[in-house]
């Protein structure tokens, strides 16, 4: 199992276990972490499943999609660390991986 | 956000009402005519095509030939390809007069849409819905106040529409004693020349052009005065809208309007509806009202207030096997893909505490997806919070009646009466 860290906009941490293979929306939607909407349940079209990337873990992650990047666009809340944790697989490589939830999904 | 249709089609050749879905040959089915929509028969014909011809063409119609994808996950296939089909020139399956059109970008592609969008978008944004939820309670807490207990009246004039009006008003800060012009320029934009409110084109283009000279002012008032919590102050002082050119302003803030209008009126009403269908689902909400926003998705879901989004293809393409041509109209039916068993777990029940209750489709999916949604779910949170501490029961008294329109799908009558909390 993979750990991965949320931490809520107001700074409350939930530390998880992902299975690889599996998304990060998932493995916050699965264990219950509050903050990740995923209105759309994991296909990239709906960006209510907002997180930003520690800085640490950014290289780690990699690249946007185009599909992802053009809903991430339209997000009034997006930063340079944005991205839709729908479309980073958990993998090994990401074990300990820190992702903040914003305040709001939109 | 009405459609095309002159009352003389009531009795017209393409109305299916009455008619059997599962005894007619499956080419000669026409879900665009809005009789069986009305009629509340629309149900069977949705499930027969769901069924047995999931993507499927009508070849003859009142507005012509087009495509109907029925199941969730080609609709999701649709509504997350603009780049095949375009939300120009429209999204009704009836075409428009450009000449009388303004330009927003609910019926624009990329990149213009995004452009404009993302100067809009944060008024709605949660962040800012947080400074008007006092005040929209306040206004919700009076009219809920001001109802008659044990007296019939009609739940679609007295809540639906002075809720969705007074919000209005409070979103744009709108002088209150003229808030009724909202609604009406709201419908006038909408309605079809001869089809109900507006008897004629100029009538109908006399109406926005009103409109427009009133949010002009108020536009001016604004810009001189400190920025405020208001939609039309915001545009005014944001670094990203304060130079917007005048024509795109007011066409998006008509957008912004008509956009809340009718789809949060109808939601109220519809819930209204589901939880007198059903009332094992009333009696788990007053055991817990923590289920409302939970609930609140459930009755979006449930009532889908717009039946269907329609593309029009770019070139040619293929869809759940069926070759699609360039020009084609596609038309997304929200409203059967809400019903899909294959995503919806039964999807024919009102289910206030279902799981994952917000992966319906009544606000699209992709670029396009409603702009709103926060704030229509905010509306109907509180106004469910609200009824729940003051009425035991919304008791529906009579049969609704429904909006003549396969697009809007809502009710112009609701017959109830209000039982106090003892």
């Amino acid at each position: 199992m993979v750990e991965i860290v949320f931490i809520e906009h107001d700074g409350s941490e939930h530390k998880v276990d992902a299975r690889p293979g599996s998304t990060v929306m998932l493995a916050a939607v699965t264990n219950g972490v509050p903050g990740i909407d995923a209105d759309c349940g994991g296909s990239c079209s709906c960006a209510t499943c907002h997180v930003y990337v520690h800085e640490d873990w950014l290289e780690k992650v990699g690249e946007m999609n185009p599909t992802e990047e053009a809903m991430l666009s339209l997000s009034p809340d997006r930063k340079e660390n944005s991205r839709l944790s729908c479309q980073i697989p958990v993998s090994e490589e990401l074990s300990g991986l820190v992702v903040t939830t914003p305040e709001f999904q939109f | 956000m009405s459609e095309v249709i002159t009352p003389e089609h009531k009795q017209s050749k393409w109305s299916m009402v009455g008619k059997d879905a599962y005894a007619m040959p499956l080419e000669d089915i026409d879900l665009s005519h809005p009789g069986i929509w009305q009629a509340n028969e629309y149900l069977p014909f949705l499930e027969r095509l769901r069924n047995e011809d999931p993507v499927h063409y009508c070849k003859e119609s009142a507005v012509g030939p087009y495509w109907s994808v029925m199941k969730y996950k080609d609709i999701l296939e649709v509504d997350t390809n603009p780049d095949i089909y375009s939300s120009e020139p429209t999204i009704g399956i009836v075409d428009t007069f450009e000449e009388f059109t303004l330009p927003s970008f609910i019926a624009m592609d990329r990149p213009k849409h995004d452009d404009q969008r993302r100067i809009v978008q944060p008024v709605v944004a949660p962040a800012n819905l947080k400074n008007l939820e006092v005040l929209i309670r306040e206004r919700v807490c009076k009219i809920l106040d001001s109802l008659p207990l044990e007296k019939e009246f009609d739940w679609v004039e007295s809540v639906s529409i002075e809720l969705t009006t007074q919000m209005l008003a409070t979103l744009f800060d709108f002088p209150f004693e003229d808030r009724y012009k909202l609604t009406y320029w709201s419908d006038m934009a909408t309605s079809i020349p001869g089809g109900g409110l507006a008897k004629s084109q100029e009538e109908r283009w006399e109406a926005i052009q009103e409109c427009l000279a009133y949010f002009t002012r108020l536009w001016n008032e604004r810009v001189n005065t400190e920025p405020g919590f208001d939609l039309i102050s915001m545009l005014a002082h944001g670094e990203s809208t304060r130079d917007m050119p005048p024509d795109e302003f007011l066409g998006n803030l008509l957008l912004l309007i008509v956009g809340g209008n009718d789809t949060t009126r109808n939601s109220i009403s519809g819930g209204v509806i589901a939880l007198n269908e059903n009332p094992q689902e009333y009696a788990k909400l007053r055991k817990d009202t923590s289920l409302i926003p939970n609930m609140v998705s459930e009755i979006i879901r449930w009532q889908t207030p717009l039946a269907y989004m329609r593309r029009t293809a770019v070139r040619d393409t293929e869809l759940g096997g069926k070759h699609i041509k360039a020009g084609d109209k596609v038309i997304m039916w929200y409203v059967s893909g809400n019903r899909d068993a294959e995503v919806i777990n039964r999807p024919n029940d009102f289910w206030i505490d279902r799981p994952n209750a917000r992966n319906h489709l009544s606000f699209g999916f992709g670029i396009h997806r409603c702009m709103g949604n926060r704030l229509a779910e905010m509306q109907l949170r509180i106004l469910w919070e609200e009824i729940m501490q003051r009425f035991h029961f919304v008791e529906l008294e009579g049969e609704p009646q429904r909006v003549y329109s396969s697009f809007i799908k809502g009710y112009t009558h609701l017959p109830v009466v209000l039982h106090g909390k003892t």
